[in-house]
């Protein structure tokens, strides 16, 4: 048993290892493009920070909604596996669009909070940065892998979040999706260097 | 026209595909035990099962429903039977009862996935709201009804 816990762990270890290796390109790849790939990741961070982001990449056992960041309310939490608590999933209010009466907004992808490891309340920009490229915190994505996830419907929502239940526009993040992906994609391909 | 399943039963409304749901099952098909409260997905007064998993059926579009199998209070059980229902009556739990349809769907949901859920997993699952304040009933009830489950 304990034999097969220490090879489980060492397993782990390498595949954790391969990962962060995929994230992670020598100095000697990165060149002289470190400071440009760093302006982009603050521009990254800029979204990443926004509430439309950080209300589901919480440290808490709970979701968050708003720009004030509020607990969501009728004490909703994150359940065992991040999509509400048993007998209230997310879907039970969040479908799969906007809901213009509400104002629960939704998404073509199930609504769902972010796992705990990839929570991000208020990290530095630098805290932000090793989060994201560490393995264990990342989902074990390579740099392909972050830009990927940059595709889905939870995340491109982020753009068109719809209007609250008092019919206010949501605020969006501060950088536009183009430019969003565009400066994702150049600190990925310099090695996700972090500031 | 959007072909779904109520209660086991094969039905077809012809309604916007943004109608929301509860008109549909009241207005149409005549299931009225599903009330209407808050219009907002704030209160679960609305709530019914769509192939299993509670939705406040207020804020539910008709269209999103299409092909789906959809459970009412009306189709929980044939006879008053389900032990949710039982437990109800036992403790007595409605005071004006329009929350409670909703609050025994929510709650049905809540011991499928749970069979004997504590007092916190309750708190967690049931965030209808009742103006009467009969929230100790039902948690009791829950209690109960859990008990008489496998």
């Amino acid at each position: 048993m304990r034999t097969g816990a220490v090879g489980a762990v060492l397993i782990a270890g390498v595949v954790a290892a391969g990962a962060l290796a995929l994230v992670q390109p020598s100095r000697s790849q990165t060149g002289n493009r470190v400071p440009e790939s760093v302006a982009a990741f603050a521009k990254v961070a800029s979204v990443l920070a926004s509430p439309r982001c950080q209300n589901c990449h919480t440290l808490t056992n709970f979701p968050r909604q708003g720009d004030d960041r509020h607990a969501h309310l009728f004490n909703v939490t994150r359940g065992g596996v991040d999509h509400g608590a048993p007998g209230l999933p997310c879907s039970t209010c969040h479908g799969k669009s906007n809901n213009a009466a509400s104002g629960a907004p939704g998404a073509v992808e199930v609504w769902r909070l972010a796992p705990l490891a990839m929570g991000w309340d208020d990290l530095s920009t630098g805290a932000l940065c090793r989060h994201l490229t560490d393995p264990q915190h990342n989902g074990y994505r390579n740099g392909r892998q972050i830009i990927d996830h940059l595709q889905s419907p939870l995340v491109t929502w982020a753009w068109s979040p719809g209007f609250d239940r008092n019919g206010r526009p949501r605020t969006l993040p501060p950088v536009s999706y183009p430019d969003f992906v565009r400066a994702a994609e150049l600190w990925v391909s310099a090695g996700v260097p972090c500031p | 026209m959007t072909q779904f399943s109520v209660n086991g039963r094969a039905v077809t409304v012809d309604a916007d595909a943004d109608t929301p749901l509860l008109w549909a099952l009241r207005d149409s098909l005549g299931l009225t035990g599903t009330k209407f409260g808050c219009g907002i997905a704030a209160c679960g007064a609305c709530t019914v099962h769509i192939d299993g998993q509670p939705v406040r059926s207020c804020s539910f579009p008709l269209g999103a429903v299409s092909g789906k199998q959809v459970l009412t209070i009306e189709g929980l059980s044939h006879d008053r039977s389900h032990p949710l229902q039982k437990a109800w009556i036992e403790e007595q739990v409605p005071q004006c009862g329009y929350c409670q349809s909703g609050m025994i769907m929510a709650a049905a949901a809540l011991i499928k996935e749970r069979p004997h859920p504590s007092g916190e997993e309750i708190d967690a699952a049931i965030t209808n709201l009742c103006r009467c304040g009969t929230y100790a009933r039902i948690r009791s009830a829950i209690h109960r009804a859990a008990r008489g489950m496998p």
